[in-house]
């Protein structure tokens, strides 16, 4: 192997190497940083307690976890069936230039700012909820209304490609035992493609559960106990953003144990994913 | 091997893909159990007109046909005709084997499962009765709810049929079915196939002219788009009328 080989294949080491080391850094860092906090309340009192209010040295975070699913469950009740119906429209229904200008609006929506997401639920949907439920419109209505939409790509993309890659074979064997379009697209099309659908839908769930700035700015955070779509609700990630400017020490430990269970759910949800991509494979196999 | 009635009339068939011209004039009469085989070099549009028969090429856009396809003596291009119960008639077997990645018993049961057939009792049945009948019942009958993915390509290719059966057809179109296939398994089909002819139709397209020979009681030869020849199948392997036909079938080319 000559010189200028050996140099190559050493940088190409060092930047994997990096990139492994920076998720292990971090890793360390939110364990060392937040346990001290879970163990002082024990990881039962941390997770099931229900009084969130650092100021009196309480740091129960069900509500938080409440919040975060509250939201993200929405956002897959509207995202889910929007998402994959876009996606069938796009690989089954329209045409090739159709779908190519739809797919490029969707994945449009990918890039823009969280942060836009936010100011846009901010001076529309907040006024629009106030005006319909009463209340002050902060909610988890419009949380889960601009998470859906943020995790649409997501949904869309995957689901989309996944439907694609069924094999035309089987939408002929279909119609030729004299199965409709739509016996043919839900009977065979989709069971075909369910890996990359289910995957697509996990990932999307993650995005919501991460998703900090958009949420942060119009679900109220109010750490309570939602009773309601209408209340309400802080998140996770959103009181994690919001509490450490001004944290004390022993305040900012237990925003380091919101940070361990944030890790541990992407963690899971992420496994969860690749683990029915393994399972059942592409399309068709 | 007299001829008994007349399943499918074909008159003038023209057939085009956009401006191309698939099929040009093509006629022929396609006689109830017997099997007919469709042969003739790569393109020469045999596929193409077995897929006017069950209206599979109304899939692909741009296709514009022209002239009389009768069924039973009801033309299937007329406005009013029902072609899902035109496909529960009249089902197709593919080049490549394609079962569902499902099971077994799914496999066979979707057809009956989407007519309307819900009792699982009468699908049990179904689906036992069709996959004797091609001969599979005593290699699946224990794995029924595996995967029919896990079958070899013969196996899914008798799957495919008896997944066809289970509707009930009158006819069987048949896309070189066994041009996927090993020499044992496709001469299971071919014993098979001689077996269905007492019940269905069987219009069946190939490459392999033995093949032909073996299975078919008519044959039509094709080149370009037209009906070279159709005839009892001994008489166009022995004595083709037409030049074209004796020097395809003797492999002067193709």
């Amino acid at each position: 192997m000559s010189a200028k080989e050996k140099i190559f294949e050493k940088l190409i080491l060092i930047s994997a190497v990096v990139s492994v080391a920076a998720v292990a850094l971090i890793t360390v860092f939110i364990f060392s940083s937040g346990m001290p906090a879970i163990k002082e309340t024990g990881v039962a009192g941390f997770i099931t307690g229900t009084d969130w209010s650092p100021t009196n040295g309480q740091f129960g975070i069900l509500p938080l976890i409440a919040g975060t699913l509250a939201v993200t469950a929405l956002a897959l009740l509207i995202g889910i069936p929007a998402g994959v119906g876009c996606a069938v429209f796009l690989a089954e229904i329209t045409g090739e230039k159709t779908a190519r200008i739809f797919r490029s609006a969707i994945e449009l929506l990918a890039g823009i700012p969280s942060v836009v997401y936010g100011f846009f639920g901010l001076v529309i949907l907040v006024p629009v909820i106030r005006n319909v439920f009463g209340g002050s419109g902060f909610s988890i209505i419009a949380g889960g209304i601009i998470l859906a939409v943020m995790i649409l790509p997501t949904i869309v993309s995957i689901s989309a490609n996944s439907i694609s890659s069924v094999p035309s074979e089987f939408r002929e064997a279909s119609l030729s035992l004299g199965a409709d379009r739509r016996e043919t697209i839900m009977k065979v099309v989709l069971p075909a493609a369910k890996s990359g659908i289910f995957s697509s839908i996990i990932l999307g769930m993650g995005r919501a559960i991460g998703e900090t700035m958009a949420v942060l700015l119009i679900t109220g955070n109010v750490a309570k106990m939602p009773e309601a779509v209408t209340d309400p609700v802080a998140t996770l990630t959103g009181t994690i953003a919001m509490e450490m400017p001004y944290a004390t020490p022993q305040h900012q430990q237990a925003l380091f144990g919101i940070g361990i269970i944030l890790f541990v759910i992407i963690v899971l949800l992420n496994g969860t994913a690749q683990l029915i991509m393994k399972r059942f494979g592409g399309a068709g196999s | 091997m007299n001829n008994t009635k007349t399943k499918f009339e074909i008159k003038d068939l023209d057939l085009y893909y956009g401006d191309f011209q698939a099929l040009k004039k093509v006629g022929i009469d396609i006689y109830e159990r017997e099997i007919t085989a469709l042969i003739g070099p790569s393109g020469c549009g045999k596929s193409t007109f077995l897929r006017t028969l069950n209206r599979m090429n109304d899939l692909i856009p741009g296709t514009r046909i022209e002239g009389q396809v009768k069924f039973d003596n009801k033309d299937i291009y007329d406005k009013d005709t029902d072609v899902i119960g035109l496909r529960k008639k009249v089902g197709m077997v593919f080049q490549k084997p394609n079962p569902f990645p499902k099971s077994i018993y799914d496999n066979i049961t979707f057809g009956p499962r989407i007519h309307g057939i819900r009792e699982k009792n009468r699908l049990d049945k179904i689906t036992e009765s069709t996959l004797k009948e091609v001969g599979l019942w005593n290699e699946v009958k224990d794995r029924l709810n595996k995967s029919a993915m896990g079958l070899s390509g013969g196996q899914q290719q008798r799957l495919c049929i008896a997944r066809c059966l289970a509707v009930e057809p009158e006819v069987l179109l048949m896309d070189e079915p066994t041009s996927a296939l090993d020499p044992v398994a496709t001469s299971r089909i071919e014993a098979l196939l001689q077996d269905l002819a007492k019940k269905y139709t069987i219009v069946i397209v190939t490459h392999n002219m033995q093949q032909a020979g073996r299975v078919s009681g008519y044959t039509s030869f094709f080149l370009t788009g037209e009906i070279i020849e159709t005839g009892l199948t001994e008489k166009i392997f022995s004595v083709p009328e037409n030049k074209k036909t004796e020097e395809y079938i003797s492999g002067r080319f193709g």
